[in-house]
């Protein structure tokens, strides 16, 4: 995560650098102005930092006049950045929260959402095991120690060993809140303490590989295909479901979670193309290659 | 004679002077370093005690984004590890060293010793590759656990990296013990196993010692290795079975989780709080190590003089 930062900051700055030159001369030849040249400040969540990174170089490759400059920092910072009027653009990872939006009004801010990519977490099983599909129910048991067993689920007699990111991840929380809890604010459910804590999305996917024993979970795009993709139903009797881009984009897989951006009011010029180009077909093109699943 | 040795005495007099004084900040500035370390995390550790209650502190539940502080899982699991890879590094260790220097003829030595010392200058992210590619699934299938990622799997790696430590160590102090000791023994009709168990080893052992606390400390501050194949689990591990399971130690939860948390935080101090139990528990093994060598050493003064 600090490397993500790290690296936002070092091609953020860099870009803006890179930029410096070619959108002076562009600015030159088409209107004698100075102010042609467009900057636009973009900052927020960790998740979306590489997407959105992806998305300046290619929309600057493109054109002149325009500087876009990145930084991640985290969800919450990127908002708290646009409240202030430091930003043009925020990134987040969850939907802006009651009170941010009474902090920006009273701000003379008015936040304006912007859904630009989804994110699906697949659970995932080694090859081997004949478990393919789960219910929410079943995953949050599962999960928070009340299963222990695979025959428990339909599989074989095996234990389970349960696999998470550690706390510090987003991904984490989000599994919590969405799978272990069902989305249910005052539910407390913990996971169950021998749950193993992986430092990396690696770690979980190489365990998985070669145990039978095992279950995790990661973003869609990062899973290989030799691994095995469970199907989930959101409720007892419900159907099963695979996360793809189409069961994502209907909302029929359960666990996944929309990308936002947001714009103090609503977005002017420049800005305003940008987020055009960016729920284009050719700038969603590069949330699939990310592992992202695009909005349309 | 005196006119002549004059010039150079004022030389020799500011070199008295001030290279003595040099050597006395080196060493002094050791023990400088070390109670400025103690007191940073004394001032960044303490204020978890004011923070989070005792009971909760001294819990079973380490579980930060929701606040549960219980580091007790934590210290189980750093010391089941360190005793596993202790029980694998000592015996392993010391064996070693005894051959180096007893059993093996001189030019196996040479070639043992320098390719031992390479061994213990394996980065430790590489021997946790290796853990978590070869060793952790040979764990699994081999002794039909659920997983391959356990304490056992922490204490083989740190023992293998606390083994050249251990064996570099001990080997010089039984070559430091002066072969009129053997050859008395063996005079007196010993075998040579008996020399070895009865003479060498006694003879050696305040080196022999401090080899073994020098790989204990070495164990018990690995993160690396220990946070690549462990598993991170922060379960309560007092029975003798734990070293089958999952464990989460100290080290590799301040490693995982220093980055992302918020400075000044409770999580934060908690951190430090660890860091800080770390240092106790190996200041603890040091006291330990240096009393147990100090008393044999006045035994010994006292049987020779």
């Amino acid at each position: 995560m600090k490397f993500t930062i790290l690296l936002a900051l070092f091609l953020g700055s860099w870009l803006v650098a890179c930029a410096t030159p070619a959108g002076g001369e562009g600015g030159g030849g088409n209107a004698s102005p100075p102010e042609a040249t467009a900057y636009i400040e973009n900052k927020g969540s960790d998740t979306i930092v590489n997407l959105a990174l992806a998305w300046a170089e290619a929309y600057q490759g493109g054109r002149t006049g325009i500087r876009i400059s990145v930084t991640g920092g985290g969800s919450g910072t990127g908002i708290a950045a646009l409240i202030n009027g430091t930003v043009d653009i925020a990134n987040a990872s969850r939907q802006i929260k009651q009170e941010e939006i009474e902090q920006a009004l009273a701000n003379g801010v008015e936040p304006v959402e912007f859904v630009i990519a989804r994110d699906a977490i697949a659970v995932i099983v080694h090859p081997d095991n004949p478990v393919t599909q789960l219910t929410l129910r079943q995953l949050s048991d599962i999960y928070s120690g009340t299963i222990n067993n695979w025959s428990q689920v339909g599989g074989e007699d095996r234990p389970i060993v349960r696999l998470s990111r550690e706390t510090n991840s987003g991904t984490h929380v989000y599994f919590l809140e969405t799978v272990l809890r069902l989305g249910d604010k005052n539910d407390k459910t913990l996971f169950s303490t021998d749950t193993l804590l992986l430092p990396s999305s690696e770690g979980i996917i190489n365990e998985v590989r070669q145990n039978p024993n095992a279950i995790g979970y990661d973003g869609l795009g990062y899973v290989p295909d030799d691994l095995k993709i469970i199907a989930v139903a959101a409720i007892e009797g419900g159907d099963y479901v695979l996360p793809m881009i189409s069961t994502v984009n209907d909302k029929s897989y359960p666990v996944a979670r929309d990308l936002y951006m947001y714009t103090a009011g609503q977005p002017s010029s420049a800005v305003k193309d940008y987020l055009e180009w960016i729920l284009s077909d050719e700038a969603q093109e590069i949330v699939a290659e990310l592992g992202f699943v695009p909005i349309k | 004679m005196d006119k002549s040795h004059n010039p150079r005495k004022t030389g020799a007099g500011w070199q008295e002077i001030f290279i003595p004084r040099m050597i006395k900040a080196c060493g002094y500035s050791a023990i400088l370093f070390v109670a400025l370390i103690f007191f940073f995390l004394l001032r960044e550790g303490l204020p978890t005690l004011g923070e989070v209650e005792a009971g909760a502190l001294f819990g079973e539940r380490w579980y930060p984004i929701e606040s549960y502080f219980g580091i007790l899982p934590l210290i189980t699991g750093s010391l089941l590890v360190t005793l596993g890879a202790m029980a694998i590094a000592v015996p392993f260790g010391i064996g070693t060293a005894v051959f180096m220097a007893e059993i093996a003829p001189r030019w196996m030595r040479e070639v043992l010793k320098p390719l031992v010392e390479l061994l213990g200058g394996l980065p430790s992210v590489v021997l946790g590759f290796l853990g978590i590619l070869v060793l952790s699934p040979y764990l699994r299938v081999f002794l039909d656990l659920p997983t391959g990622l356990t304490a056992l799997a922490g204490s083989l790696l740190l023992g293998g990296i606390a083994v050249p430590t251990i064996v570099s160590i001990a080997e010089d102090a039984l070559d430091a013990v002066p072969y009129s000791y053997r050859e008395a023994a063996w005079a007196m009709g010993a075998t040579r196993w008996q020399t070895i168990w009865r003479v060498t080893l006694p003879a050696a052992r305040s080196g022999v010692l401090t080899a073994i606390m020098l790989g204990i400390g070495r164990t018990i501050g690995e993160t690396m290795a220990v946070m690549m194949v462990t598993g991170n689990a922060p379960v309560l591990a007092l029975a003798l079975t734990s070293i089958f399971h999952p464990v989460r130690t100290m080290t590799a939860t301040i490693a995982a989780e220093m980055g992302e948390v918020a400075n000044g935080s409770v999580h934060y101090h908690v951190l430090f709080f660890i860091g800080l139990a770390l240092f106790v528990i190996s200041l603890i093994v040091n006291v330990a190590a240096s009393s147990v060598v100090f008393k044999s050493k006045k035994r010994a003064e006292r049987v020779l003089s």
